[in-house]
């Protein structure tokens, strides 16, 4: 028998066994896998619509050209998205893990809870959500006045997976609020859904005090915001330091480790009360 | 290669004044404001200390409410304790909730640790996995206990398509797959048909018996109790009422046997010397006497000379009664 | 026999509007995100409206200030993400016991549906509008008997929400898995009724499309009435819009029961 402790590549290999064992799962339902793909995509398409309908109201919005504020678009939804097919699982804790009982299971194996989760509750046909912010970012991309270096190119890169990363850390934190409280999933979206939409558009065009509560202290600038200014050398009417471009990643880090210890506190606080 | 038992002749699992206090918030009685609520503490297990050794089969039985599913998470690293300490395996539960879970089996009568919609086969198949069993010991395994438990033909079934019997055997194979040194189960047999009671309950015996791991059952249902555990230990509103053998249990507690009697023709209660008839239903009656006063055969005789019988049998005390009696014994002196 | 009826659709709906009561922390961050949702659409529209001149397509800052918050608060009144018991009941073939029940299947899951939306107009529905207004100039409704009228589109709205979810649910009957459904009449509603922009921002050939479907009825209109953007007679049109679409629905409702229940003893369930 084994004693040793998991390797991270152990864990991983388990990670992609479990979330193939779902996917099979959920393939025996496959009309029903293609209807919910489809109309999840469709609200994502709907949102991008109003943006545009939007654009076509106020041709400079917020004194950004068309290409800018979809490229914002598309940097404030794909990494949500991305996130949505791999993190947001974490939502389920509350009414079926919790509520249900079924945490007590994932405690009884010898691996990471959120791990589990995770991979147990993962949805191929939310992969849909992918597809219009990846055109939207495309689209943008060759209709922006700017020239894309490697240096460029790989910056952006550096973007989504630091908006990946924060939006993933946003989620396990509101993910780990029924361990404390009765939290309907739809409190939880109050932060993650939330922060996806208000991320669409330019930050300066909120009074302040909005936007030092979902740019600043859920720091959300740093997914869209911060990177359109970069990348696409679109207006700053904030003046942000140019210094803050390099900034996400740190973020990213910072919100990592913060939303593991909150993880870890709610696990322990669910061991001392019980369900 | 061997089970992984404890070293030396520590116990499995040594559990010292266990308390468990929950906060419950309940609505307000009477409501007149339906959105106020009362918070009220509730002891759902009292100062409870145990020791269980290596190999043995413990049955832990309750009423509902009484706290045995409570004091299994705690066992099992789910819950923390109030108060006290319990350490299993030479572990803390909680603590050392992964290192523990890789050692121990456990099965939930009421929640399915199986992959709903996959056919059993990769339910195993996914365990080895997350228990990062040997294949060729984890294969082995699977075939000794699909073969005992009659699993065989089910391997291909979707979970969701068994019977709860067949799950349930399917629950228990898989707790028992990475040959843990104790296995645990809370309420396995509830609802199942009698064939697979019978074969989870022979499975755990032989499990036993063969592989030396230690069993710690929690039940409502005394037959598994009198099937499959010597020792018992009874859990009232959160405390330890009794902790012993079964047979010494019904020695002292069973001093009543009940002597079933079909007369040829309905009749009045018959009276016997030193019986109570405790029940008539037409021509059938029930006559409980001590087994210190009088013999059933006195009794026997005694019947026949009153009324011409038809048939009759001889009751061992209930454990059910007796234990009954015994929340209402210990209750009356609380 | 009628009242004793009613007496029983009553108590259905006091019993639900009990049961929501219980769910008060998860109704109550519902009224959270709502609002926080609400602050968002309402900064952006504010913003639009300010570019425009003060004025977009009829619709003033305030205007849509309000418009935001209070569809915000609609969501949980006219049940645009709610859903039945229904298609459960159907796959599980408890259906047949409602069916067999003195009260209509249709009028006893609507008493549930209106004992829960009387609950969160108080619980989600006064929230956002409220806190809303501590940041926001809204506009409320003048004159006063406006209110009356925004009362009755509120009615008229649930019972259209409720209409719409028990038709498509219904389908449950045929396909047993309705998921897909489901949601795409989630979204249709979310994108028609006005909840991700008010439709009267759509350009006019999609505006006079969302107005000709019976998502509007749910959000757009009432809330229309309650900022005053109709008089007289003119509001009587938009509130009898509102009432045409929930009977019309509810008789599809009942057309589409009866057929499934035929079906149901037909083939024995």
């Amino acid at each position: 028998m084994t004693a040793q402790p998991s390797l991270v590549s152990d864990e991983f290999r388990l990670y992609r066994r479990l979330v193939a064992a779902r996917i099979r799962s959920d393939w025996q339902y496959r009309t029903s896998f293609l209807l919910l793909m489809v109309s999840q995509s469709l609200i994502i398409v709907f949102e991008l619509v109003a943006l545009l309908f939007l654009i076509e109201l106020v041709p400079q919005f917020g004194g950004w050209s068309r290409a800018q504020v979809v490229f914002l678009y598309a940097m404030a939804t794909l990494p949500f998205s991305i996130g949505d097919v791999f993190i947001s699982e974490v939502e389920l804790l509350a009414y079926r893990y919790i509520r249900d009982g079924d945490f007590d299971v994932v405690l009884l194996r010898p691996t990471s809870a959120l791990l589990q989760i995770l991979a147990l509750e993962f949805e191929l046909r939310r992969a849909g959500k992918l597809l219009t912010p990846a055109i939207a970012l495309a689209w943008s991309a060759t209709n922006l006045d700017v020239d894309w270096t490697v240096g460029r190119i790989a910056a952006l890169a550096v973007a989504v997976i630091s908006g990946t990363a924060i939006y993933s850390g946003l989620w396990v934190i509101a993910g780990s609020i029924p361990f404390w409280a009765v939290a309907s999933r739809e409190a939880t979206n109050a932060m993650t859904y939330g922060s996806q939409f208000a991320n669409q558009y330019p930050l300066h065009i909120y009074p302040g005090w909005i936007r030092a509560i979902m740019g600043w202290a859920l720091p959300l600038a740093f997914v869209a915001y911060v990177p359109a200014i970069s990348l696409a050398d679109a207006a700053n009417p904030l003046d942000l330091p140019s210094w803050m471009a390099f900034t996400p990643p740190a973020v990213a880090v910072v919100i990592g480790l913060i939303a593991r210890w909150v993880w870890r506190t709610g696990v322990a606080h669910y061991q001392s009360t019980g369900s | 290669m061997t089970t992984e038992q404890p070293t030396g002749d520590r116990p499995v699992i040594t559990v010292e004044g266990l308390s468990k206090t929950y906060i419950v918030r309940t609505r307000a009685e009477g409501g007149r404001n339906p959105l106020r609520r009362q918070r009220r503490e509730v002891d759902a297990v009292s100062d409870v200390s145990f020791t269980i050794e290596r190999g043995e089969m413990v049955g832990y039985i309750g009423p509902n409410g009484a706290g045995k599913s409570t004091t299994i998470k705690m066992i099992t690293g789910i819950l923390t304790p109030s108060a006290g300490r319990a350490t299993v395996l030479g572990l803390t539960p909680t603590a050392e909730r992964r290192h523990l879970a890789r050692r121990i089996g456990v099965v939930f009568g009421n929640r399915s640790q199986l992959w709903f919609d996959l056919p059993l086969r990769d339910s195993f198949d996914l365990l080895h996995h997350l228990y990062r069993t040997d294949r060729h010991r984890h294969d082995h395994n699977v075939a000794e206990f699909v073969d005992r438990l009659d699993l065989g033909p089910l391997l291909d079934t979707p979970v969701r398509q068994l019977s709860l019997g067949q799950r349930m055997r399917g629950e228990v194979t898989a707790a028992l797959l990475h040959d843990p040194a104790l296995v645990v189960l809370d309420e396995p047999t509830i609802g199942l048909d009698v064939v697979s009671k019978y074969a989870v309950r022979e499975f755990l015996r032989e499990v036993n018996a063969e592989r030396g791991t230690t069993v710690l059952l929690t039940t409502h249902d005394l037959d598994d109790i009198e099937q499959l555990c010597p020792r018992m230990m009874i859990i009232d509103h959160g405390r330890v009422l009794l902790d012993g053998p079964v047979a010494d249990f019904k020695a002292e507690h069973g001093t009543e046997r009940t002597v079933v009697v079909d007369l040829i023709e309905a009749g009045d209660p018959l009276e016997v010397a030193a019986t109570t008839v405790v029940r008539v239903e037409g021509p059938r009656q029930w006559l409980r006497f001590d087994r210190r006063a009088t013999t059933a055969a006195e009794v026997i005789a005694g019947v026949t000379a009153l009324a011409p019988v038809r048939d009759l049998a001889i009751e061992e005390p209930d454990i059910e009664e007796l234990i009954h009696r015994l929340y209402q014994e210990r209750g009356a002196g609380r | 026999m009628w009242s004793a009826v009613l007496r029983l659709l009553w108590e259905v709906g006091k019993r639900s509007f009990r049961r929501a009561t219980t769910y008060r922390l998860a109704t109550l961050s519902g009224a959270f995100v709502n609002t926080v949702f609400g602050y968002i659409r309402a900064a952006v529209l504010i913003y639009v409206a300010a570019r425009s001149g003060g004025v977009v397509r009829g619709f003033t800052g305030q205007d849509l200030a309000t418009f935001a918050f209070l569809s915000q608060g609609f969501i949980a009144i006219v049940g645009a993400f709610r859903g039945l018991d229904l298609p459960k009941r159907i796959r599980s073939g408890d259906i047949e016991v409602d069916l067999y029940r003195p009260a209509d299947l249709q009028l006893w899951e609507l008493a549930n549906w209106l004992g829960e939306s009387t609950l969160q107009v108080l619980l989600r529905g006064v929230p956002p509008v409220v806190l809303g207004a501590l940041a926001f100039d809204l506009r409320w409704p003048d004159p006063a008997w406006h209110w009356l009228v925004f009362g009755l589109s509120v009615i008229a709205a649930t019972m259209v929400g409720f209409a719409v979810r028990f038709c498509s649910n219904l389908v449950a009957f045929w396909l047993l898995d309705i998921r897909g459904i489901d949601q795409m009449v989630t979204i249709s509603v979310t994108f028609f009724a006005g909840l991700i922009l008010p439709i009267n921002l759509f350009p006019a050939w999609l505006e006079s499309v969302a107005r000709a479907l019976p998502f509007a009825s749910m959000i757009q209109l009432p809330v229309e009435i309650f900022l005053g953007r109709y008089t007289g007679w003119e509001m009587a049109w938009i509130l009898g819009q509102q009432v045409l679409w929930a009977v019309a629905l509810l008789l599809a409702g009942r057309m589409i029961l009866g057929s499934a229940t035929r079906r149901l003893v037909v083939q024995g369930g």
